[in-house]
């Protein structure tokens, strides 16, 4: 829907004004990071160093942490993969009763507040008589992941038409066959999308994983740890502009692969 | 023909296998559609069921738990005195009241920052503008929210760029004053109220914008076309046709920015005064303390608060507008 009419200058004051307020905090934490001064905040920047990148990374605890995320991020990446796949596909073509429960039951971990997932599984740990790790932390980040696969991908089955999956098979092709060579090609782009989405939230989530990681270390939450030392102010500026890299980046692919379709990835977090 | 057209054109050739267990329980299950069906939702309903609903389980039943306060230790023993202490401590009311302002004065902030923003999207942002709005919303949305905090804790330092920009407009009284008053102000901007309140609605102003900008768009140009031709000018076309239908859109976008509000336990940590939040009391309740039971009761307010909004937000039509 759009005007013929020029938008008022107020408008596009409120709107540019409005883009501005949202990408001022990222524009910041990327000044931050290469900034001289040790121990505040003051502003103007004293002066221009690259000096803390090489000291954030002789930090051993960080890199761990590093590497914790991206194992995690990993793993409920591809979990939820499977699972948001599988889910898109049977829910997209038929209406069958509980359908719509299906749906709010998917949506939930990311519709309910955070800490109502995190708590709701360090109780179910805690009766399991679990330790959290590893594996605790993947389970409950690939909880909420599944929706993001399977909101980009049934967007896309739902404008694949279903005579292709019958054409395949009247032509002699197996399930798997149709599945590789028909319907993979259609929604690859999709499952991307999705996928790299996923990683992004993963990635980046704390509060569920502050319930479900015990002494274990993400990323975030080594961040959030360090918030509270003051003396390493400069490798915190530094290791922060990565994560928000790490972050806003995959935006841009998710948006390339999906975009001129009517849900455009990422537009739902 | 636009499926034709994303096909590979040159497609592999693919030998059909003839006979074989495979074919056969492939031809098979692509007879009994619903027998496939319930294969393929097997895996995510099992891993919901047991995982998220299980969860869910096990919140409620602990929150039926006994905790013992002498030995800080949790036993399988069932009492409502977790429940009682929710409904009959005086402070908990604060708590929850705390809570509920901020979300509502967050929702209806953002909706006001939000409109102008999504109602440009919608309704002015052809060609390269509309891509570029649509990632330059997104890309606040997804970058990192523990890191997007951070940057606002430095921002509102004291000697900060907020305190910096403000003396230099020469209104450092003016912060004062604001300062100075009863529950907006505090110490400073990043202990007091208004801070906390700045860094919410920034944080949840995304969740806001998407799904005004949706609702707008989603209005057929010919209701606007024929407001014009009854006679209607730009500002009754808008009052008249245009904001009620964009009603749905704020109440989407209200349930994020209310609902993210009630749960968040890590902005009221590090911005603003002291003064517990629903999170962060059901975030000290499992921690510091272990009463698992008492947090597990408490989450049953967000729970009970979000329940009733979404209902009022159905009736409203707001879930057309997801």
């Amino acid at each position: 829907m759009h005007s013929e009419q020029k938008p008022s200058l107020l408008l596009k004051l409120a709107a540019w004004g409005g883009l501005v307020f949202l990408h001022f905090p990222i524009f910041v934490v990327v000044l931050y990071a290469f900034n001289t001064e040790e121990s505040a905040f003051s502003f103007p920047l004293q002066g221009f160093t690259l000096h803390w990148f090489a000291d954030a990374f002789g930090r051993q605890d960080m890199l761990s942490a590093v590497w914790l995320s991206v194992k995690v991020a990993t793993m409920a990446t591809i979990l939820a993969m499977v699972l948001g796949t599988l889910a898109a596909g049977a829910l997209y073509r038929k209406d069958f009763f509980g359908k719509e429960s299906i749906t709010l039951m998917l949506i939930l971990p990311i519709a309910l507040p955070g800490i109502i997932t995190g708590i709701a599984l360090l109780s179910a740990i805690k009766m399991a008589n679990l330790d959290p790790n590893f594996w605790t932390i993947a389970i409950g980040h690939a909880t909420f992941c599944v929706v993001i696969v399977y909101n980009n991908v049934i967007a896309r089955f739902r404008r694949t038409s279903f005579s292709l999956i019958e054409a395949s098979m009247d032509l002699g092709a197996d399930g798997w066959q149709t599945f590789r060579y028909v319907v993979l090609p259609q929604i690859a782009t999709a499952l991307l999308a999705g996928a790299i989405l996923a990683f992004a939230l993963s990635f980046d989530e704390i509060i569920v994983t502050t319930f479900t990681a015990g002494q274990e270390r993400t990323l975030p939450i080594w961040l959030l740890n360090q918030l509270g030392r003051p003396r390493d102010v400069p490798i915190t500026n530094v290791v922060a502009m990565m994560i928000m890299l790490m972050t806003a980046i995959p935006i841009f692919g998710a948006w390339y692969l999906t975009r001129g379709t009517e849900n455009t990835a990422g537009a739902s977090k | 023909m636009t499926m034709a057209a994303t096909l590979p054109v040159t497609a592999p050739v693919v030998t059909a296998r003839k006979g074989g267990p495979l074919r056969a329980v492939s031809s098979f299950l692509y007879r009994r559609s619903t027998l496939y069906l319930l294969l393929l939702l097997t895996p995510p309903l099992l891993w919901f069921g047991v995982v998220y609903l299980g969860s869910l389980l096990a919140l409620l039943s602990q929150s039926f738990y006994t905790f013992d306060d002498f030995t800080m230790g949790v036993t399988p023993d069932f009492t409502l005195a977790n429940y009682k202490a929710l409904f009959t401590d005086a402070a908990n009311y604060d708590i929850v009241l705390r809570t509920l302002g901020m979300a509502a004065c967050v929702s209806i902030a953002s909706a006001i920052l939000a409109f102008p923003i999504a109602y440009y999207m919608a309704r002015y942002a052809t060609g390269w503008r509309k891509g570029f709005f649509y990632v330059a919303v997104m890309l606040p949305m997804w970058a990192s929210y523990i890191v997007k905090v951070y940057s606002w804790t430095v921002i509102l330092a004291k000697g900060g760029i907020v305190y910096w920009m403000i003396g230099k407009l020469g209104l450092t009284h003016a912060l004062e004053a604001v300062l100075a008053l009863p529950v907006v102000g505090g110490n400073s901007l990043s202990t007091s109220n208004l801070g906390r309140f700045l860094v919410f609605t920034y944080i949840w102003l995304p969740f806001m914008i998407l799904p005004i900008q949706a609702s707008i768009e989603r209005i057929p140009a010919n209701l606007l076309q024929a407001s014009a031709d009854l006679g209607a000018r730009p500002q009754q076309t808008f009052r008249t046709v245009i904001l009620p239908l964009a009603i749905p859109g704020v109440v989407a976008g209200s349930i994020f920015t209310f609902s993210l509000t009630l749960g968040d336990f890590i902005i009221p940590q590090l911005v603003g005064p002291s003064g517990l939040f629903i999170g962060t009391m059901v975030y000290t309740m499992q921690g510091s303390i272990g009463n698992i039971p008492m947090a597990a009761a408490f989450t049953v307010v967000p729970v009970v608060i979000i329940g009733v909004y979404l209902a009022i937000a159905k009736r409203l039509g707001a879930f057309d507008a997801l």
